[in-house]
């Protein structure tokens, strides 16, 4: 081979920086993967499994939603024993009771902007004003 | 080639004419006898139904079938209570996070109160009572059979429920309003602002609504599905000025006032069928 000399450092460098991004990632500790909070009531079950609910939590909820609004399915959910309505404020959030550490650490990783919140009130939202009697 | 163009004229000639009359000379041999026999019998067939459809068109409305809501208004139980009013109002609003804007433009408004000739427009006259002019009219969404609100809203985002609530799915709100021009109530009110920091007491148990969204009454469907009354009834319940049911059960409480007391609907020459009635 010609000018063996140049290309395989050539060749060495190129890999190296085409794969940059895999590499910088698997060392450095500036995006850690997101821990969202485990409900701090202790509830261990969900009305899914986790793993399906992480893949497919916005998916139920358009459903809740649909079948809520205008299919007549307000049944309620029974979960461990205890009964919730079905909806983001009724169900969701009454056991992840914080949005900010829960639904947000793994959105604003994935860089995820869910409009939910401009409607629905975060448990924090609406301690800011309940009801006084 | 002369022959030959002869002879090509006369078959397509011959052919278009079997063509065009071939239908005809089908119609005139087979269909006859089939035809004479058969309407033997439809016409034995169709006159049950027949009698069976004047009965139906006689008895002037056929017995309707479900669940439709229904809300009657005792106005005599308000007059001289504004404050009775209020209270129904208030209840409605806080339950649904309605904001509280002291603006003509952008307030908000699921039930609230207007005067008579405001309200019923078309039962309006001169030299109407005292009791008329000095009170104000409690009004809300009339969830009515032909809801035109529901005919303009081009994303489905206001529909029609099986119980004849007239419902909205702010989720699909994309704020075009072509259905506060097609309410003749003005049941419909848009949020111009981000209502949030118009809202006093929030109820947790429903959402808030955001900027550009249109919102009014639901019925209160999210109680009725709870076993509770309407919010607005709940308020008044003790002076029994509304009454809330089914209007297609014979039984109901709400049937049996509609059907001892004269009532009232609103702008009833538009033919929207309102689910709302007042006694005046």
């Amino acid at each position: 081979m010609y000018n063996k000399r140049f290309i395989i450092p050539g060749l060495v460098i190129f890999v190296l920086f085409v794969t940059f991004p895999l590499w910088f990632n698997a060392f450095s500790t500036a995006s850690p993967v997101p821990k969202p909070e485990l409900p701090p009531g202790g509830e261990k079950e969900c009305v899914a499994p986790a793993s399906e609910m992480r893949d497919r939590h916005m998916v139920l909820l358009n459903e809740w939603r649909d079948g809520v609004l205008r299919d007549g399915e307000r049944d309620v959910i029974t979960v461990g024993g205890k009964q919730y309505r079905k909806g983001l404020q009724m169900a969701c959030m009454q056991c992840h009771t914080s949005k900010e550490k829960f639904c947000d650490t793994c959105h604003d990783y994935t860089s995820v902007k869910p409009f939910c919140w401009d409607c629905h009130l975060t448990p924090e939202e609406a301690a800011l004003k309940k009801e006084t009697h | 080639m002369d022959k030959q163009r002869r002879k090509f004229l006369k078959v397509a000639g011959a052919t278009a004419l079997a063509g065009i009359s071939a239908p005809a000379v089908v119609k005139l041999t087979s269909s006859p006898a089939i035809a004479s026999s058969e309407h033997g019998a439809a016409a034995d067939a169709h006159g049950a139904p027949a009698d069976a459809h004047k009965a139906a068109a006689h008895g002037a409305e056929e017995a309707p079938k479900g669940v439709r809501l229904g809300l009657l208004v005792d106005m005599r139980k308000f007059y001289g209570k504004p404050e009775l009013l209020d209270k129904a109002i208030a209840a409605c609003h806080k339950v649904h996070n309605v904001p509280q804007i002291d603006n003509r433009k952008s307030e908000i408004k699921w039930v609230w109160k207007a005067p008579f000739e405001n309200v019923f427009p078309e039962h309006s006259n001169s030299h109407s009572s005292k009791i008329r002019k000095e009170n104000d009219f409690l009004i809300m969404c009339n969830h009515c059979d032909e809801p035109p609100c529901v005919r303009v809203c081009p994303t489905q985002a206001t529909y029609r429920l099986p119980n004849g609530i007239v419902a909205m799915d702010f989720h699909r709100c994309i704020g075009c309003r072509f259905c506060m021009m097609g309410c003749p109530y003005g049941a419909r009110s848009f949020n111009w602002e981000n209502p949030r920091p118009y809202i006093k007491e929030y109820n947790p148990d429903f959402p808030s609504r955001m900027r550009g969204v249109v919102e009014k009454c639901n019925f209160c469907g999210e109680r009725i599905a709870l076993g509770k009354e309407p919010a607005c009834l709940e308020a008044v319940k003790e002076s029994g000025a509304i009454v809330f049911g089914d209007l297609n059960d014979p039984g109901s409480e709400i049937r049996e006032v509609l059907d001892k007391e004269n009532t009232i609907q609103r702008k009833p020459s538009l033919g929207t069928k309102p689910s709302v009635f007042y006694i005046v």
